[in-house]
């Protein structure tokens, strides 16, 4: 145990030093996820009707385009620049290779989110401050990043992996996506536990069952 | 180095039998066996897709051989591969570094991945022997191609392991990277480490070591014992090709072009 915490923390640690360093993975989603964003203001009147309507499902859709973005970049770059090798190489678990690739897709997940929440407040007028929201979009995130790290490791293997991945990753993802929508609207409404628990609790199930698949299927998708 | 098909024994640093491996229809390695004990080096020759870096490669467990056996230290390649990797080095086509770290960090981030203690000595005293030092605090990615290949040896040494498997390693390395490369091949074997190399270099390979074999078209054409071996006997056996390339089914294939 304490070698695959040790290990799960070396590679968090230079994934997020290699991209405190170069932002190259940040920026790009950023960037994506302001312009979904700026698209979805001018297609849509945001007047409070239509956004109590269509909001949470901008917010996800953007979240989810700009995920699968970023989860493409975390096994792309190892292997275009041969490091993934280094990585198989070290006498440690591969489970621990993916817990560390999940935190640090996690966070820079998170963190563009976060930085997401005044855009929608500027072009939809959505308050996206709330409790309620914030462990939707954790747990929902966790989910993302659980089933796009073992789906992005495979896309990595493949030429086509820009397209491979998304095809892989929504259909399985489908089920957190609408949780996560239906959570956020009942959230953005003022329900509390009442309204968000029930989803919550749903998409935290996900994660728990696809962390533990995800982890156990990793071993098998990095084998040449 | 043997290759007959005697059983494992714990001595032997590298014990390969009957290996196969394919990729798709056309096979890599058909039946390959080599045996190497602790302190003694291979020189692997052969022209280009011979099959010399798919056999480094499945020694790394990089790569499953599809039949036959492979036990490094005495650890078996299919159920063992995580005691594997904690006893081999490899230096490899590409550095395995990360372009916008230092050597530095590279090979402390690489020393967390291996559990090292006193991993601070340890990556101050591998950069130092391969003559790193004054570079290890700049980005690799600003390196040239022979000081990334100092950075990768490093790298390989790290753990201190006792099989080191070297992919063409002289590739990019300038008279004194060689020279380097040389001394630090020696001194592996001189601390009862093996190693394995894989190299277009004849003359080189063969001052290296004290072991040869020649593989062409994924099979062992040729053993012999280093220092008996002339040049240009290992060079005839190289560039003695098959005429085509065998296949699964031991149909023909058009051979590659060079």
């Amino acid at each position: 145990m304490t070698g695959y915490l040790r290990s799960a923390i070396a590679v968090y640690a230079k994934d997020m030093r290699l991209e405190a360093r170069t932002k190259e993975t940040f920026s790009a989603v950023l960037a994506f996820a302001v312009i979904v964003a700026f698209v979805f203001g001018f297609a849509f009147d945001p007047s409070p009707s239509v956004v109590a309507l269509v909001g949470p499902g901008i917010v996800w859709v953007a979240y989810v385009f700009t995920g699968i973005l970023g989860m493409n970049r975390t096994f792309a770059v190892e292997r275009d620049r041969g490091t993934l090798e280094g990585l198989l190489l070290a006498p440690v678990g591969r489970e621990a290779i993916y817990a560390g690739k999940l935190a640090s897709t996690t966070t820079i997940m998170l963190l563009v989110e976060v930085l997401l929440y005044p855009v929608f407040l500027v072009l939809f007028d959505l308050d996206l401050f709330n409790i309620w929201f914030a462990l939707v979009t954790i747990a929902a995130t966790v989910g993302f990043a659980a089933v796009g790290t073992l789906f992005a490791a495979i896309a990595a293997h493949t030429r086509a992996r820009e397209v491979l991945l998304p095809l892989l990753f929504l259909p399985i993802i489908l089920p957190v996506i609408i949780g996560a929508v239906a959570s956020t609207s009942a959230a953005l409404g003022g329900a509390g536990w009442d309204g968000v628990g029930k989803w919550l609790q749903f998409i935290v199930a996900f994660d728990l069952v696809f962390l533990v698949l995800s982890s156990w299927a990793f071993d098998f998708v990095l084998e040449e | 180095m043997t290759t007959n098909s005697t059983p494992a024994a714990p001595s032997l640093a590298i014990d390969v039998q009957g290996l196969s491996k394919s990729f798709g229809r056309t096979a890599a390695l058909r039946q390959v066996n080599l045996q190497l004990t602790y302190g003694e080096s291979l020189a692997l020759f052969g022209h280009n897709g011979a099959g010399k870096s798919t056999l480094i490669r499945t020694l790394t467990t990089l790569i499953r051989p599809d039949d036959g056996t492979v036990r490094i230290a005495g650890f078996d390649c299919n159920s063992q591969a995580s005691q594997i990797r904690s006893v081999i080095g490899y230096v490899g086509h590409q550095s395995l570094l990360y372009d916008d770290l230092t050597p530095r960090e590279n090979l402390r981030f690489y020393a967390r991945m291996y559990g090292l203690p006193d991993a601070h000595d340890l990556v101050e005293h591998s950069l130092a022997e391969v003559g790193a030092t004054s570079y290890a605090g700049r980005r690799v990615r600003v390196l040239s191609n022979g000081m990334q290949k100092r950075v990768a040896i490093a790298r390989a040494l790290l753990h201190r392991p006792r099989v080191l498997l070297l992919d063409e390693p002289e590739t990019g390395l300038d008279q004194g990277g060689l020279e380097l490369l040389g001394a630090v091949v020696t001194a592996v074997k001189q601390g009862g480490a093996s190693v394995v190399m894989a190299t277009h270099g004849i003359e080189f390979g063969l001052a290296l070591a004290e072991q040869a074999l020649v593989l062409s078209n994924g099979r062992v054409t040729m053993t012999c014992a280093s220092p008996e071996t002339s040049v240009n006997a290992i060079q005839h056996a190289v560039l003695r090709k098959p005429e085509a390339q065998p296949t699964l089914e031991g149909q023909t294939t058009p051979k590659a072009s060079e």
